[in-house]
C-alpha cells in the first residue's frame, strides 16, 4: 500500500466518524467537534490527492483549496460555539432536548 | 466556455452587494437601514440590467482576474442562472421594502436590528455567486457564505427558541457543506479539475464518481431540507423574524436545489441511473405528503407555513425522476422533458413569491396580535382585509389552483408525469394539493368566521400589508410571461436536457 492510500483511507474513516457523531450525539460541543472531525477527514483527503498520477511534485491546488476550507470551517465552528454559549447562558442547556 | 462573450455583470452582481454590505457597517442604526434599502434597490436594478444583457447577447461570462479555467475561476450568466437571479432580485426587493417598515415599527417597540441589512446583502451576494459559479469549489464557498449569513439572520432576535433552532440549522449546514466538499475532493482527485463544463466532458463513470455523486447529493439534500433531512427547517424558519423567514423559505433553500439540478444534469450524467432518479423522487414524494400533513396538524401560523415549505420543496425533487430516462429511451423521443423543466422552474418561482407573501403576512399578524395561534385569526377579514387577501392568494398558489403560478407548476408536472408514463407520481401530486387545500381553507375559514372572543388587533402600517399582497399577486402574474420565459430558457444548453443512463446491461458504455 502506498503512502497516499493510507492517508485517503484514514480520511474516509474520519469522515464517517464525524458524520456519525453529528447525527448520534446530542451534546452541543460534541456535535460541533464531530463536524470538525468530518472537516479534518475532508481536508486530509484533499491533501492525499495532491500526489496524483505520476506527478513528480505535489499538486499545489488542493493545498490552496484546503487552506480556504480550513478558514471557512474555523469561522463556522466559532459561530456554532458562540451560539452554544449563548444558549447555555440563557437556559443552562448544553444539549438538544428532543433531538432526533 | 471561454469563447463566449465576456461582460462585467457577473462580477458586479457578486461585488456590488458585498461592497454595499461592508459600507453599511460604517453607519449607525438609521444610516444602515438607508444604505440597506438603497443597496437592495441598486442590486435589483443591476440584476435586471444583467438579465436584459443576457436576453440580448446570450450567455455571458467573466473570467476573474484574467486567469483562464481550469486554473482560474469563471463566472457565467446563462438563461437558467438569469432566471434564478431575477427571482432573487424581485422577491428580495419586496422583502427589503417590508423589512424597512418592519424594523421601523420594531424600533419603537423593542429596538430595531440594524444587523439585518449587512447580513441580508452578504446573503444576496452569496446567492448571486452561487447562481453564477461554474466551479465546484467556488460553489462550496458561496454555499458557506449563504449558510452562515442565513443562520446569523435566523438567530437575529436572540430568543432562546431562535438560538436553539439556529444552532441546529448551522450544524446541519456545516454537515451538508462538509459532505459536499468530500465529494468535490473525490472528483478533483480523479479528474484534476473543478470546472463544471470541463467535468461534464472528462468525468468517467466508476466507483469514485458514484461515491462522489452520493456524498454531494447527501450534502445538498441536507442543505435544501429534502426528506429525510428536513428536521432543521420548521423550527429555524418559524422562529426567525418575519422578513428573515421569508428570505430563508422563499430563496435560500432554492440555492441548494439549483446546485443539485446543475450538477446532476451537467456533471453526473455518466453515473446516474434510472433507479437513482426514482429514489430521489420517492424522497420528494414522501416530503410532499409528510410536510403537507404536518402543516395540516399545526396550530400556529408560522409552523404551518414552515412545514408547507418542506412539502413544496418535495415537488422540486419529484422533477428528477422525469429527467433521467429509462434505458432505451432517447432524449429526442422524450417529449416530457420540456414540461418537467417548466414545472421545476415554475415551482421554484411561484413558491418563492407565494411563500414570501405567506411569511410576511404571518409577520403582520404577529405584529397585530402579539402571537400567531391560528384560533385568533377569527374575523381577520373584518380587521385586516389586505392581509387576509394576501394569505388567500398565496394559499391558492401553493395549492395550485388556476390561474396561479403554482397551478402552472403542478399542471406541467402532471403533464410530464403522464407523458413519461411514470403514473405512480400522479396520486402524490394530487394528494399533496388536497392536503395543502386542507390547511389553506382551514385558515380562510377562521379568517371569515365571526369573532368569538375579543382579540384586539393592533394597527399595523398599511405599507406592510400592501407589500405582502403584491408578492401574492406576483405569484399569479408570473404566468403571463410564461411563453417568453420558456423560450428564453430554451436557449440555455441545460434546459430541456435529459439523462440517458449508459449503464445498460450492467456494464459501462462509452457512447
Amino acid at each position: 500500500m502506498e503512502t497516499y492510500q493510507i492517508y485517503s483511507l484514514t480520511s474516509a474513516v474520519l469522515f464517517v466518524i464525524g458524520i456519525g457523531g453529528v447525527f448520534i450525539t446530542r451534546h452541543f460541543i460534541k456535535k460541533i467537534i464531530a463536524t470538525m472531525i468530518m472537516g479534518g477527514g475532508v481536508f486530509l483527503s484533499f491533501v492525499s490527492f495532491a500526489e496524483r498520477d505520476a506527478l513528480t511534485f505535489a499538486d499545489p491546488v488542493p493545498h490552496a483549496l484546503v487552506i480556504t476550507g480550513i478558514v471557512v470551517a474555523v469561522a463556522s465552528a466559532a459561530f456554532a460555539l458562540a451560539l452554544a454559549r449563548r444558549i447555555y447562558q440563557q437556559t443552562g442547556d448544553i444539549s438538544f432536548s428532543n433531538d432526533k | 466556455m471561454t469563447h463566449l462573450p465576456t461582460s462585467s455583470f457577473p462580477a458586479l452582481l457578486v461585488g456590488l452587494p458585498i461592497l454595499l454590505a461592508t459600507l453599511s457597517l460604517f453607519f449607525g442604526s438609521k444610516g444602515r437601514a438607508v444604505v440597506g434599502l438603497a443597496g437592495s434597490l441598486l442590486t435589483t436594478a443591476l440584476s435586471l440590467i444583467a438579465i436584459a444583457e443576457v436576453t440580448r447577447r446570450g450567455t455571458v461570462i467573466h473570467i476573474l482576474g484574467g486567469w483562464d479555467p481550469p486554473l482560474g475561476i469563471l463566472l457565467r450568466i446563462d438563461p437558467l442562472a438569469a432566471v434564478f437571479i431575477g427571482m432573487l432580485a424581485l422577491v428580495g426587493v419586496f422583502i427589503s421594502l417590508y423589512a424597512w417598515w418592519y424594523f421601523r415599527v420594531r424600533e419603537a417597540d423593542t429596538g430595531g436590528l440594524p444587523q439585518f441589512w449587512p447580513l441580508w446583502l452578504f446573503l444576496w451576494a452569496g446567492m448571486n455567486g452561487l447562481f453564477l459559479s461554474n466551479d465546484l469549489f467556488n460553489l462550496f464557498v458561496t454555499l458557506e457564505v449563504v449558510g452562515i449569513s442565513a443562520v446569523a439572520l435566523a438567530v437575529l432576535s436572540g430568543k432562546t427558541t431562535a438560538l436553539t433552532a439556529g444552532l441546529r440549522y448551522l450544524l446541519a449546514a456545516i454537515t451538508g457543506s462538509m459532505a459536499y466538499l468530500f465529494g468535490v475532493a473525490l472528483i478533483y482527485g480523479s479528474t484534476g479539475t473543478l470546472d463544471i463544463s470541463l467535468l461534464g466532458q472528462v468525468l468517467e463513470p466508476g466507483a469514485t464518481t458514484t461515491f462522489a455523486l452520493l456524498v454531494i447529493t447527501l450534502g445538498l439534500m441536507i442543505k435544501m431540507a429534502g426528506f429525510p433531512f428536513h428536521f432543521w427547517l420548521p423550527p429555524a424558519h418559524s422562529a426567525a423574524l418575519a422578513p428573515v423567514s421569508a428570505l430563508l423559505s422563499a430563496l435560500v433553500v432554492k440555492g441548494a436545489f439549483y446546485i443539485l439540478l446543475r450538477l446532476w444534469m451537467e456533471v453526473f450524467g455518466v453515473s446516474l441511473t434510472y433507479a437513482a432518479g426514482q429514489l430521489i423522487g420517492v424522497a420528494g414524494a414522501v416530503a410532499v405528503i409528510w410536510g403537507s400533513w404536518q402543516a395540516f396538524m399545526q396550530t400556529s401560523l408560522k409552523l404551518i407555513v414552515a412545514h408547507s415549505s418542506v412539502a413544496q420543496l418535495g415537488y422540486l425533487l419529484m422533477v428528477f425522476p422525469l429527467l433521467i430516462l429509462a434505458p432505451g429511451v432517447t432524449t429526442d423521443s422524450a417529449d416530457w422533458l420540456s414540461p418537467a423543466w417548466t414545472a421545476g422552474i415554475y415551482q421554484v418561482i411561484s413558491h418563492a413569491f407565494a411563500k414570501a407573501s405567506f411569511f410576511l403576512s404571518a409577520g403582520i399578524i404577529i405584529m397585530a396580535l402579539g402571537h400567531d395561534r391560528i384560533e385568533s385569526l377569527r374575523n381577520l377579514v373584518g380587521n385586516m382585509r389586505i392581509t387576509a387577501m394576501a394569505i388567500g392568494l398565496a394559499g391558492v398558489s401553493l395549492i395550485g389552483l388556476p390561474p396561479s403560478g403554482g397551478f402552472m407548476a403542478k399542471w406541467m408536472l402532471l403533464k410530464g408525469i403522464f407523458l413519461s408514463g411514470q403514473w405512480w407520481w400522479a396520486p402524490v401530486v394530487l394528494t399533496g394539493s388536497l392536503l395543502t387545500a386542507g390547511y389553506v381553507f382551514m385558515l380562510l375559514r377562521l379568517a371569515f368566521a365571526p369573532a368569538r372572543e375579543m382579540d384586539t388587533f393592533r394597527p399595523v402600517p398599511k405599507s406592510l400589508e400592501v407589500v405582502a399582497l403584491l408578492l401574492a399577486i406576483g405569484s399569479f402574474l408570473i404566468v403571463f410571461p410564461a411563453d417568453f420565459l420558456i423560450q428564453f430558457l430554451e436557449s440555455s444548453a441545460v434546459f430541456g436536457s435529459g439523462i440517458e443512463p449508459i449503464m445498460e446491461g450492467g456494464e459501462y458504455g462509452n457512447n
